[in-house]
């Protein structure tokens, strides 16, 4: 397992890196936390001439508060540093919970939040909490920035909406309304794996009344998504229904780690789980 | 000394990076080899070309069989053990001949400068491959006309034998009540944390091909090299550096132990090969699937009277080792209890995936499922107790020692030698809090939370034969050396040897040096298999032990002018009882016989201070134990929780209580593995889908339960030391355990557990099918 040769360069700026990445004909790659990236090159999955690092830019691992409650989440954002940053932790508590989960602490000290939206595994949770915060990903290109929602970002499994030149710079986060409680539970065999399929979940409750729903899935389409079905179901008619409905939203694969079968039972399982959850700290 | 659990001497230097590993082999104007594989499980080649591999700068050579077919005896590994239930010859070849017969197989070995220049290089090798049909499912493979794994076998079917004694067809036809179960089981790969590797260099000043190589088996290894290659013994010296770990796979001796070795050979430069984790996914053996077909006749209060029954047995495509995974299955079936008549009929076969060769616990596990299962069978058809059943058909202690009726493969009778078996399972019972189980079950049932308990008995044959080497030296310096042919696989073995030693010369341990493994320094010697090395180089350093240490109170007695009764030995010296300042040191009577020009040597004893013992045990020694599960089950998600887990076993006396809890634990979390995580899965074309630990899942830190152990020490009459072997028991009946207790607490749902590992998709599927 060694990888075969490559260059190599380490940028000190967004400019330099998309320069970098726009002279080489869109075959160079990015290179953030490695931990994804790494291991294919070892396995020799990705065979790319040029790797262009951006961990010397400074500036990109910044964590910013916004008046509207929101974060604005710098892509060289270690994922450890997600996962204890008080200001995740009181405004996205859902972001707090699921960073718990990705991979183990040696790969959460070094992985990015960039790296994690760019590789766009479908099992992932960055991807995942992207889509369920209706985040904005920020782009950098030879013609300057743009602002991809989230959910236009993901288009395949490891395909996203960038150009080869492009590098995510940011992610912003729109700020939740006031009373909203979440849910987050997703099932791998061992901690830290990748997740077999995950569900999280938002209720907004104004009075007594239930006025916002989100749920998102992970590992149950080829991208994380809404679960549109089950949003409205639960609306309607409650839990159970949304946790029924929420089968239909999901198309999952068969692999070796669940049939499609199986992962819909999940689907079912954890979204009732996660709305159970949500309603019951939307009323705290 | 003996018995005490002393820090294990070899943790100094290990827990400190400071082993010496095979990758840390670094030789001056050393070469790196990379293998190129069958990348398809079956198919014929005839031409290779190497052209644009040569032509990568740093390149040496790229060997194929034809290249390396002049300088071996024969291009067919002579690794097959002899076995009358073998039909079929099929040993590997160094590199395949022609026809690749598994994903993994190595066809040419490329030598370059560095490592990475091995790589790149042996992706441009080009192999025209023409595919065969392939066999890839062990069951169907034995029908007639299926694809056959070699294309010059008639059939697959390699081996087979019936193991039966007592008359079955008589039993079953009076029986009261006769079950029938059809299990499914799989078992994975042993991965050690240092995966398999050797080097060679040919010494250009005495011409002795130095090998080392992580293998459990040094002598072994020498043995087939000399025969491979036609040099002299004393011109091929084996060397086993540190070695991380074994499990079985490394006792089987690999196509790469002889093409690195040939390789330096020829080149005349160091060459160096470390197998990397994908590597040793498709081409390190590994234990696969069996198919027991099992039924049982009991009487109306569940006695045992006799089973019946079909085993068949993924072989994989080659032969390098022998049929023992599968006989020991057989074997081992019988576990604990008094079973008056049985039928096993067993069959292997051929199929295009990796060689099947034992791991840790080596078909034991298996045996002993489908044992436990039965046992749990009649308990739910009869309506008593999983415990009660199993307690009526135990062998009781007065019947020790006990002839099972059962043969071994050398033709002996198994007899069970000594152990308590009905008091290590209340033991467990006890500590497991068997007997207010029910009530914590029912109090957890009304939360909605689903508990249950298992329980698992084993024994198991232990320090095989036919025996192991030790010479023990006291050296002129005071220091004591121990040369074994016994190798370290990181288990131990050291210290446990060093404890053995001292308890009779008194030596300090940090004074005593263990060499194993290397066969330029003790001629004879075996390795690391069958929970044997405690026995078997245990016994022999103390024997050795013990005539060194008569021989050092004869000369000692010589030099203090003291009788021999009135002397003592500790603490490196030896003194007269009551006068400690009349002594000599160890080191003193070593001078004393290492001989002056002209003077005779004292008290008229032989030269030197050193005896030599090759301890052979006359049969197996069988350890037993008793293992109590519990488990909590999501049914919505089908994660399996270990809640508590209880250890009783019975390994006869204990020479470091530390190390063989170590080994318990490791062998648990092997079986745990098992029970719930490892699966190896190939496609329908014999492509393997797991070949990285993402996808093919070990239980990890957060995984293991602490398991709770409970020594207990039957002494075996059959070695001077009273032990048993305690590598493997650990393994053994996990599945066993962990699937009774997944039925108890899924028992509303009525899921019975047929297959393994028990994954969560399946548990949801058994949920979703009874409900
Ligand atoms: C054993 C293991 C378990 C894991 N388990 C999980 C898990 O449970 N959940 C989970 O979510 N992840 C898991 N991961 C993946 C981990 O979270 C990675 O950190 C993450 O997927 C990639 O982040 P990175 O910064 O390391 O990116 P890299 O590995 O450096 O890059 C990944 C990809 O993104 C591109 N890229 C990186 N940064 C940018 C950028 N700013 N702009 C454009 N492209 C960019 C790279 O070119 C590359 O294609 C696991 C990894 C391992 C090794």
């Amino acid at each position: 397992m060694k990888p075969a040769p490559f260059d190599y360069v380490r940028a000190s700026s967004v400019e330099e890196a998309v320069a970098a990445l726009a002279a080489s004909n869109g075959d160079a790659k990015v290179l953030a936390g490695g931990q994804s990236l790494v291991p294919m090159l070892n396995f020799r999955v990705v065979d790319a001439p040029l790797f262009v690092d951006i961990n010397g830019i400074e500036g990109l691992d910044l964590i910013e508060e916004k008046e509207d409650g929101g974060l604005r989440i710098g892509a060289l954002t270690r994922h450890f540093a997600l996962e204890t940053s008080v200001s995740v932790r009181d405004r996205f508590p859902v972001l707090h919970e699921a960073m718990k989960h990705v991979a183990h602490l040696a790969i959460r000290n070094r992985g990015t939040i960039g790296g994690s939206l760019s590789h766009a595994d479908p099992a992932a949770e960055l991807p995942m909490m992207a889509v369920l915060l209706d985040a904005k990903i920020v782009a950098a290109g030879p013609d300057g920035e743009r602002e991809i929602p989230a959910g236009d970002f993901f288009t395949a499994p490891l395909t996203t909406v960038l150009a080869p030149d492009e590098i995510v710079v940011a992610v912003d986060l729109p700020g939740l309304p006031a009373v909203t409680g979440w849910g987050f539970e997703e099932f791998a065999q061992r901690r830290g794996d990748f997740a077999v399929a995950g569900v999280a979940a938002l209720v907004t409750r104004e009075g007594g009344t239930v006025t916002n729903t989100r749920i998102a899935l992970m590992g149950l389409h080829d991208t994380p998504v809404r679960a549109r079905s089950a949003e409205a179901a639960f609306g309607e008619s409650g839990i159970e229904a949304a946790a029924v409905a929420a089968r239909q939203d999901a198309d999952p694969m068969n692999d070796l780690h669940g049939s499609a079968d199986y992962r819909r039972h999940l689907a079912e399982a954890l979204t009732r789980r996660v709305l159970t959850a949500a309603l019951e700290r939307a009323a705290q | 000394m003996f018995g005490e659990k002393i820090k294990r001497v070899e943790d100094p230097a290990l827990l400190r990076g400071k082993g010496k590993y095979l990758d840390d082999i670094h030789l001056p104007g050393m070469l790196h080899a990379a293998f190129v594989r069958a990348p398809v499980a079956h198919a014929t080649f005839s031409d290779i070309d190497s052209s644009a591999a040569l032509a990568i700068d740093g390149v040496v050579a790229v060997y194929t069989l034809d290249d390396l077919r002049p300088h071996l005896t024969d291009t067919v590994m002579p690794v097959e053990q002899p076995s009358g239930a073998l039909k079929l010859s099929a040993s590997p070849s160094t590199l395949a001949d022609g026809e690749v017969r598994y994903v993994g197989e190595p066809v040419a070995c490329v030598i370059a400068e560095s490592p990475y220049i091995a790589e790149d290089a042996a992706q441009l090798v080009f192999v025209d491959y023409s595919n065969l049909p392939v066999s890839a499912d062990y069951l169907s493979a034995l029908d007639d006309g299926a694809a056959t794994a070699h294309s010059d076998f008639a059939d697959n079917l390699v081996a087979g034998f019936t193991l039966a004694y007592g008359d079955t067809d008589d039993t079953f036809a009076g029986a009261a009540h006769v079950f029938r179960e059809t299990l499914h089981q799989h078992k994975g790969l042993g991965h050690a944390i240092e995966c398999r590797g050797v080097a060679a260099e040919l010494n250009p000043r005495d011409h002795v091909l130095n090998v080392w190589s992580a293998t459990q088996m040094a002598h072994r290894a020498q043995s087939i090299l000399v025969q491979m290659l036609d040099l002299p013994e004393d011109r091929i010296r084996v060397v086993t550096p540190n070695v991380g770990g074994g499990f079985g796979p490394k006792f089987v001796f690999y196509q790469e132990e002889v093409v690195v070795p040939l390789a330096a050979m020829l080149l005349g430069r160091p060459v160096k090969w470390v197998e990397d984790r994908r590597e040793h996914f498709t081409a390190a053996t590994m234990e696969r699937d069996q198919l027991w077909d099992m039924e049982v006749a009991v009487n109306a209060d569940g006695r045992l009277l006799g089973v019946r029954g079909t085993m068949a047995h993924d072989h994989g495509a080659y032969t390098p080792y022998g049929v023992n995974l599968p006989y020991n299955a057989a074997t081992n079936f019988l576990g604990p209890y008094e079973l008056p008549s049985m039928s096993l009929d067993v069959k292997l076969a051929l199929t295009n995936m990796t060689p099947v060769t034992p791991v840790r616990g080596a078909g034991r596990p298996q045996g002993t499922f489908a044992m436990e299962r039965l046992m749990d069978r009649i308990a739910r058809e009869l309506g008593l107790d999983r415990v009660e059943v199993r307690r009526r058909n135990l062998i009781p202690a007065e019947s020790m020692p006990y002839d099972t009726q059962i043969k071994t493969r050398d033709g002996a009778t198994m007899t069970y030698d000594s152990g308590d078996y009905p008091a290590a399972l209340d033991a467990a019972l006890e500590r497991g809090g068997y007997s207010d189980f029910a009530a914590r079950q029912a109090a957890a049932l009304a939360e909605g939370r689903y508990l249950g308990i298992g329980v698992a008995n084993y024994v198991e044959g232990t320090g095989r034969g036919p025996f192991e080497s030790a010479v023990v030296r006291i050296k002129p310096s005071g220091k004591i050396v121990i040369y074994t042919g016994a190798t370290d696989q990181g288990q131990g073995l050291k210290t446990a040897l060093a404890q053995v030693c001292a308890a009779q010369t008194g030596a300090a341990i940090e004074d005593i040096e263990v060499v194993t493994g290397d066969t330029g320094k003790v001629s004879l010697g075996l390795g690391a298999f069958a929970s044997r090395q405690a026995v078997t180089a245990g016994s022999s350093v103390h024997v050795a032990a013990l005539e060194v240490r008569n021989k050092a109170l004869k000369v000692a007695a010589h030099l203090l002018e003291a009788a021999e009764e009135d002397l003592d030995i500790a603490d490196g010296k030896i003194s007269v009882r009551g006068v400690p300042d009349m002594s000599v040191t160890l080191g003193d009577v070593a001078r004393a016989v290492q001989g002056m020009p002209g003077f005779s040597l004292p008290g008229g004893v032989d030269p030197g201070m050193e005896a030599t013992a090759n301890f052979s045990p006359p049969t197996l020694t069988y350890c037993n134990g008793v293992h109590v599960a519990e488990v909590e089950v999501d049914p919505g998600t089908g994660h399996v929780q270990v809640l508590n887990y209880v250890i009783v076993h019975d390994s006869g006396r204990l020479i470091n209580p530390t190390i063989v809890e170590g080994q318990i634990t490791g062998g648990a979390t092997h079986g745990l593995g098992s029970a719930l995580f490892e699966r190896m899965i190939y496609d329908d074309q014999g492509q393997p889908q797991t070949t990285n630990f993402g996808e093919y899942l070990l239980p990890s830190a957060p995984e293991v339960p602490h398991f709770d152990m409970i020594h207990m020490e039957s002494p075996t009459p059959l070695n001077p030391l009273g032990v048993k072997g305690a590598g493997e028991g650990g393994t053994i009946p996990v599945t066993s355990a962990i699937a009774s207790a997944v039925d108890d607490a899924l028992s509303p749902f009525g899921v019975v557990v047929r297959d393994l590992p028990i994954e969560p998709k399946r548990i949801v599927e058994m949920i979703n099918q009874s409900s």
